[in-house]
């Protein structure tokens, strides 16, 4: 059981505290596992970092957030003076069907407060928690003079590491700044080498998900000596609009624009991101800090599995609360001890080689949907969507009661999963996979291949 | 009291008009606006969803739920309304646990409970704004049907009549519309005037004439009907309550529930209602928990329900079993009503009763009595057909099931151009969602008889 104390002076983690959170003293042990990583060299006691946003805008919340657990930071992006002007009403929401948010919206620019308060405040912080990760976010203009500029001022802040914000989607790229960069490889590529010049803090190119392909920017920061990069930023978007109005949320003065989406709603996204560079050949050995709609610790799981060495929460921490991270190094502990894992590593890009291309699918895997009558509640969600939108794979009976009866007709079940996406009852439909008695075939073997290799 | 029913020996309680009228409010609370987003969602908007099949008016519950939720109240009233015009009062009668939210596909395995698909109906009708009538009129079609009676199954076949084309005219022999919605719900089921604001709403269709003090086999009859309109529609529902059948049964101070509920119904002033000290009901329907319930609360310092057979033959729900013992009511099995008693002023003392049994499939006196001390006696054991309704020469010879009126599948009576439905039938079910059904077919079947003389002609 973890008891989780109400944050004052009292309990705050003195200075020098040990690196490894697990059974730390200011809780009671509650798992064995070892949740402290060496990311890039930079080194944390847990693999929950706050990504650069609201959370980590100043002192105050970094202190708030590291008292609460948080592994590390990465303090809001920090720019050129004179400092960026937000405008009031800044996020908006895309909700699920009980009022949870499953999407979240904002239109904030970088930081808005002075460099020198700034790197004052990181200073301070940093000399105060020395075990934690504080990495600092930057966006100047994409010159190397810039650059040049704020990188040894930065790196006398005695910070762990930097983190290039080549992604931000709204109000900075019509600037030449954000997503305006890190959607030109080009210029990924040729800041990243300014920054390795300039500093020898490790480098971190956070990239945007607003482009086609994002491998190449990757590439173009490994080809810039970038050490490490991370991802997504956030996605453009627009939630909702007043209808009464004719405007998009967040209304600013009866207009609107669009913003970065996150939240738990882009996690799917960013999950394949994160997976495409983790299993290029080119950029599979380069540290990649996971971003996107990390709610808990599955989420977190998952990000690890496919290739993250460290994720970045913000969401979360904005709907719930610092505290939110309790839960997350709790459940990813014990799930960890369940696992026998015993440190972050042990499953680090351990479903990397289990995903792969299209092509390399077994085209003689067969599962076929099994309904289980004891726990079927009769809604009939599974026979309408398969009727209507599917393969008619489901019959829908009549029973002596009145009431209905779903079958699967197996000739006709693709295996499509639908059935089971509809069904409200857990494991009510589960999908069986079936002995065809074939061997592994994939999509270059299969006879059905018009343009199969001989 | 000012009815002539009140025995001399009856007082009010002395309880606070204030307090009384808070006892009176609704049982079950309306949801605000974020309950009713949030239940909304428990809704699986099924396919072949079994709460419509248990609907007697076969309302769209998938679909009026999923509007409530999109924050289409109109769209959700308005598909409410369309299959049941009383959608409004059969959110708050209906014994839901019995019917709709039985069949819930969530009052299954580990669904924690159904969706609260009572309140979800109420929450889109109390709060749905209608610019007019939602319903419009077809083409006038020149043809004249007589409802008669104003309740629930006379009102929605009228309704569904005027939206048809036809006009109509009801005859009813209260002073008010509504039937039992307005005389005979507990007033904790249906509170203020919203029998009376139902009614009002549903007859902004227009082509609806509502004649009051009309009463069949009274000063009206059925052969004048039949000559001045081109069909009828009976929807008399049960007149008569039965009687104990035991000497004495004229003692001031025992009265039929239903009695003492239209009073209860009617009055402006609880603190006036003249009310037992000690009162025993006698039954184990709705009827006998809403007098039991509705006494205690106007300050019965004890109420006692006598069933003659056990808690698993009460025809009120358990839910209402349940209303029941919260508000303190003691209920009695396996005992039947054996004598009862008077004091020396010929006031009702205490009622006898006789323990009962069953033996070989028999309901037998066990030999045991026993003696409640009561200054008031309420029967609720059924109520039966008026014959009076139908005494003139013409309804004579209309076929009768038992006491009840005999009919077709589409509620046809043995009488050419003469149809019937809700409690006076013989399947009705004593459901005011169930008389609604029975208006709204006898309205289709009436329209298309009528629609098929027409093309004949």
């Amino acid at each position: 059981m973890t008891i989780h104390t109400p944050l004052n002076e009292d309990n705050a983690r003195p200075a020098g505290a040990g690196a490894n959170d697990a059974a730390s003293n200011d809780h009671v042990a509650s798992y064995k596992a070892d949740l402290s990583i060496n990311f890039a060299g930079i080194r944390s006691p847990n693999p929950f970092w706050l990504a650069s946003a609201p959370p980590t805008d100043k002192a105050y919340n970094v202190v708030r957030a590291f008292e609460a657990g948080w592994g590390g930071v990465v303090w809001k992006t920090l720019g050129e003076d004179p400092a960026a002007v937000n405008v009031s009403s800044r996020y908006s929401a895309h909700y699920g069907p009980n009022g949870e948010v499953s999407g979240f919206n904002n239109i904030e620019l970088i930081t808005d407060r002075s460099l020198e308060i700034n790197l004052r405040e990181i200073t301070q912080v940093k000399k105060d928690w020395p075990d934690r990760a504080l990495i600092v976010s930057l966006m100047v203009p994409c010159e190397e003079e810039a650059w040049k500029t704020i990188l040894p001022q930065v790196e006398a802040t005695g910070c762990d590491g930097i983190e290039l914000n080549f992604g931000c989607p709204h109000g900075m790229p019509e600037r030449g700044m954000g997503a305006a960069v890190g959607q030109v490889p080009e210029y990924v590529e040729k800041v990243t080498r300014w920054c390795k010049t300039y500093s020898s803090l490790p480098v971190i190119v956070k990239l945007t998900p607003n482009i086609t392909d994002v491998r190449l920017p990757a590439q173009a920061a490994l080809r810039g000596g970038a050490d490490a990069v991370s991802l997504i930023n956030t996605i453009n978007s627009i939630t909702h609009l007043d209808l009464d109005r004719m405007v998009a949320h967040p209304v600013v003065g009866g207009r609107s624009t669009h913003g970065g989406y996150c939240g738990s709603a882009v996690k799917p996204i960013a999950l394949n991101m994160v997976s495409e560079i983790a299993r290029t050949p080119e950029t599979a050995n380069l540290p990649i800090s996971g971003i996107g709609g990390i709610s808990n610790w599955e989420d977190a799981a998952e990000f690890i599995a496919l290739g993250a060495g460290s994720v970045q929460v913000c969401t979360a921490a904005m709907l719930h609360g610092f505290r939110i991270v309790e839960e997350m190094k709790d459940g990813l502990g014990r799930w960890m001890d369940s696992k026998g894992y015993q440190k972050i590593d042990d499953f680090t890009r351990a479903a990397i080689p289990n995903t792969t291309d299209w092509k390399h699918l077994d085209m003689n895997y067969q599962v076929i949907a099994r309904i289980d009558q004891d726990k079927c509640i009769g809604c009939g969600r599974c026979y309408i969507a398969c009727e209507d939108t599917s393969h008619q794979a489901i019959m829908h009976l009549a029973k002596d009661n009145g009431t209905a009866r779903y079958e699967v007709k197996d000739a006709d079940c693709v295996g499509c999963n639908l059935c089971e996406i509809t069904c409200p009852v857990d494991n009510c439909i589960t999908m069986e996979e079936q002995d065809t008695g074939k061997p592994y075939m994939n999509w270059m073997e299969d006879p059905r291949n018009p343009h199969r290799a001989a | 009291m000012t009815t002539s029913s009140s025995p001399s020996h009856w007082t009010p309680a002395g309880f606070e008009e204030e307090a009384l009228s808070a006892r009176f409010t609704d049982l079950h609370p309306a949801l605000g606006k974020r309950q009713a987003i949030i239940e909304s969602a428990r809704c699986l908007y099924c396919y072949d969803a079994p709460c419509i099949k248990a609907c007697p008016t076969s309302i769209d519950i998938p679909t009026f739920i999923r509007r409530i939720h999109d924050d289409n109240l109109e769209g959700a009233a308005s598909e409410i309304l369309d299959a049941n015009i009383l959608g409004g009062s059969c959110a708050r009668v209906c014994p839901t646990e019995i019917l709709c939210e039985q069949s819930c596909v969530r009052n299954q395995g580990d669904e924690c409970q159904p969706v609260l698909i009572g309140l979800l109906q109420r929450h889109a009708l109390d709060n749905a704004k209608f610019e007019s009538h939602p319903f419009t009129r077809a083409a006038h079609t020149g043809r004249r049907v007589a409802v008669v009676g104003a309740g629930p199954a006379g009102l929605s076949c009228a309704h569904r009549l005027a939206r048809f084309g036809h006009d109509v005219v009801i005859f009813e022999a209260e002073e008010k519309a509504g039937g039992l919605n307005e005389y005979g719900i507990a007033r904790y089921k249906l509170t203020d005037d919203f029998a009376a604001r139902e009614v009002e709403f549903l007859l902004e269709i227009g082509g609806i004439e509502i004649r009051h003090g009309q009463r069949l086999g009274d000063n009206l009859a059925i052969a004048e009907l039949t000559r001045e309109f081109d069909s009828v529609f009976l929807g008399l529902g049960l007149g008569t309550s039965h009687s104990l059948g035991l000497t004495g049964e004229d003692a001031p101070g025992l009265m039929a529930a239903t009695d003492y509920i239209k009073v209860l119904r009617q009055s402006s002033e609880l603190n006036v209602l003249a009310v037992p000290k000690h009162a025993v009901v006698i039954g184990a329907g709705n009827t006998a928990i809403d007098i039991a319930v509705q006494v205690k609360r106007l300050g019965a310092e004890s109420v006692d329900l006598v069933y003659r057979r056990g808690e698993a033959q009460m025809s009120a729900t358990p839910h209402e079993q349940d209303i029941a013992r919260a508000n303190g009511v003691m209920i009695h099995t396996w005992a039947r009503p054996l004598a009862i008693d008077s004091n020396t002023d010929g006031q009702l003392s205490a009622m006898q009763f006789a323990r009962t049994r069953v033996e070989d499939g028999r309901l037998i006196d066990s030999g045991e009595t026993f003696s409640l001390a009561c200054d008031g006696v309420f029967t609720a054991i059924g109520q039966g057909f008026d014959d009076a309704s139908l005494s003139d020469v013409h309804a004579a010879g209309m076929a009768r099931s038992g006491a009840k009126i005999e009919v077709d599948t589409m509620l046809r009576t043995s009488l050419p151009g003469v149809y019937a439905g809700g409690d006076c039938i013989a399947r009705g079910q004593d459901l005011t969602v169930q008389a609604v059904a029975h208006g709204k077919l006898a309205a289709e079947a009436i329209h298309h008889d009528l629609m098929l003389k027409v093309e004949a002609a």
